[in-house]
């Protein structure tokens, strides 16, 4: 009930008790039900963790040492010196395991950046203004689509691959490859979350709210971007976390069938690589990269299940 | 009263085209606004009431709207001739409108503060200090208590009432000439409605802006405008000041709509009047008066010819055939 009381200057105002309202902000309600996602949870500290050991992990073993070869003591079991073992060539896997971690994030972290700007940036548009805009863009999103993305990827790796000098970024050096990779995983990968964006679009802007910012006289640009694209963050920051997880897969299939990142540069999936014709007999070179692998993508996955949960409005479990 | 004018619409037809065929929504509506006045558009749902001020504003989708023609001059200038850039300019800053629903006019994920400052950042060129500091005297002068902190609350912390008066401080925010108000009470209960009416009384009387409110609901209309325009069928059937509208109703239609009003001098256990009937259907072009199927005083020539809006005594026109008072043909 709302109750009033008139002013002497004959302005109703209203009654205390109408304020209080508990103030729990969209990401307080958020974090609370995210909170309840066990296995999110688990998630997002196993990341923490993979995180702690590929960026602290470099603070004390370097750069030099992933890289240095010992043909000498190749092939070693791990022990005391090292625990993870070394590879085909007496590298030392764990220094491998930390640097090749460092560019396997850096590829998902980087490619999905991409993906999301590709797929924001189309999605919305085609949703927004509709038309023939629309249809020339969601062909061409379908024209990708149909097309598996393993095929799309191999071609243009291939394709591109080779061709690219090193790079230093920060006083490291990458091989160039890191760089194509990044961008044929991103560009192989946004027709997904462009027909996602183009989904919310096309339902947000029906909204009345949409019609009252246009009322007061709000520009088509700011309309996109301060007032439909905040509503459809939700789906856009699940879909930005599974993409982390699939482009990190995506390198390491591609690593694996040697058309990914080149040597010496170490990732997980080139790792995997060398590792294919010691499957049985040394299996220290497989299993530590393939766990890695295999705990981040999960670990990313259930982060992923986790928000999806907690930033549906609708999903009233807290 | 006499006021100079402000807006002019002359002869707007509004369609949609859609899959079934053509929706005549406005079929040639001429009306005026003067500054500072309180005009009321009233008719039942889907009467068109609505998207002849959404023609105006030019917020119709284009398509599958259609505004076929007309011309709406807002001090002198054509707004179908204007680009939407210069449209964007008159929007929120010299013609603002609220809407019926408050609870989803507002949008979900920005801060009220946010919504109120949008239009002084766009056209007065404010700073987020300034816009802000204006939104705080805004809140307060609709009636929000403590608005410097109800600024940064999100809207599903308001109740429907407040947000309506966040909607209104919204609208206000560079204080139009022309404030168009489409149903805004509808979705309120009673006593909000009556403060949320009250409210818009005052800031008129403050701010010496126009109002042009659409409503079905004559009740509401009595204490607020100066005069009325009733609406039936995308047409302007009755147009006069709001006494005569009360006391001297000359159109069948506006007779009927008054005859459904709920009245305390009345037995309480009559039921209350309805009009036999639906409105046409729109997909239809309009073939003569479009409430002769419903009429109770219809003749021959209302089935084949239309009544145009005319003059019948000083400052009320109608559009009908008929002498209400006799019975006989005008």
């Amino acid at each position: 009930m709302e109750t009033t009381a008139e002013k002497p200057n004959g302005i109703v105002q209203l009654a205390l008790d109408e304020l209080e309202t508990p103030p729990l902000s969209l990401g307080q309600l958020t974090w609370r039900r995210f909170r309840r996602h066990r296995m999110a949870i688990f998630g997002g500290v196993s990341l923490i963790l993979i995180f702690l050991y590929s960026f602290g992990g470099a603070l004390f073993i370097s750069e030099a040492e992933a890289n240095f070869t010992d043909t000498g003591n190749r092939l070693q079991a791990p022990s005391r010196e090292h625990p993870m073992g070394t590879d085909t060539i007496g590298r030392d896997i764990m220094a491998r395991t930390i640097y090749g971690g460092q560019i396997s994030i850096l590829i998902g972290i980087t490619a999905m950046i991409v993906e999301v700007l590709l797929g924001v940036t189309i999605g919305s548009m085609a949703g927004f203004f509709g038309g023939k805009l629309d249809s020339l863009l969601m062909r061409m999103t379908e024209a990708i689509i149909v097309i598996p993305q393993i095929f799309l990827l191999l071609v243009m790796a291939k394709f591109f691959g080779g061709s690219v000098p090193n790079i230093t970024i920060l006083g490291r050096t990458f091989s160039g490859s890191v760089v194509i990779i990044i961008v044929i995983i991103g560009i192989t990968s946004w027709p997904y979350l462009a027909r996602i964006v183009r989904a919310e679009f096309l339902s947000l802007k029906e909204n009345e709210f949409v019609l009252a910012a246009r009322a007061t006289g709000t520009s088509k640009r700011e309309i996109i971007f301060r007032h439909i694209l905040p509503n459809s963050m939700a789906p856009i920051i699940v879909a930005a976390t599974l993409g982390v997880a699939n482009a990190i897969a995506a390198e390491a299939y591609i690593s694996f069938l040697g058309l990914g990142v080149r040597p010496p540069t170490a990732t997980w999936g080139n790792m995997m690589e060398s590792a294919y014709n010691y499957v049985e007999s040394a299996w220290w070179l497989w299993l530590f990269p393939g766990f890695l692998i295999s705990m981040t993508v999960l670990s990313i996955n259930f982060l992923g299940d986790g928000l999806r949960d907690a930033l549906d409005p609708h999903s009233r479990a807290a | 009263m006499e006021h100079n004018p402000l807006l002019e619409v002359t002869d707007l037809r509004t369609r949609f085209h859609i899959a079934e065929g053509t929706v005549y929504a406005v079929n040639g509506v001429s009306f005026r606004a003067g500054e500072g006045e309180t005009l009321a558009v009233v008719g039942e749902s889907g009467c068109g009431k609505s998207v002849t001020m959404m023609s105006v504003m030019r917020l119709i989708p284009i398509p599958p709207g259609e505004i076929a023609s007309g011309q709406a001059l807002f001090r002198q200038r054509d707004l179908f001739k204007i680009t939407e850039n210069e449209m964007e300019h008159v929007r929120g800053k010299e013609m603002a409108m609220i809407f019926q629903d408050p609870m989803t006019a507002l949008n979900p994920v920005l801060t009220i503060g946010r919504q109120i400052g949008e239009a002084l950042r766009v056209h007065l060129g404010m700073n987020d200090q300034q816009a802000q500091d204006r939104a705080t005297d805004l809140l307060a002068q609709v009636g929000i208590p403590d608005p410097a902190r109800r600024l940064t609350e999100y809207p599903h912390q308001f109740s429907g009432g407040m947000r309506q008066r966040a909607m209104i401080a919204m609208s206000l925010a560079c204080a139009p000439s022309l404030l168009i108000a489409d149903e805004p009470t509808t979705a309120l209960d009673v006593t909000i409605q009556a403060q949320i009416i009250e409210l818009v009384k005052r800031l008129r009387d403050e701010l010496g802006m126009a109002i042009i409110w659409i409503t079905h609901d004559l009740g509401v209309v009595a204490g607020l405008a100066e005069r009325v325009n009733v609406m039936y069928s995308g047409f302007i059937v009755e147009e006069a000041v709001v006494d005569d509208i009360y006391e001297n109703p000359l159109h069948p239609y506006t007779l009927a709509l008054l005859e459904a009003l709920p009245r305390v001098d009345r037995r309480r256990d009559r039921r209350l009047h309805s009009i036999p009937g639906a409105p046409p259907n729109l997909l239809v072009a309009p073939h003569g008066c479009p409430f002769a199927p419903r009429c109770e005083r219809v003749i021959e020539r209302c089935k084949v010819e239309n009544p145009t809006l005319e003059l019948v005594a000083p400052h009320h026109k109608i559009a009908c055939w008929v002498d209400v008072t006799t019975g006989k043909p005008r």
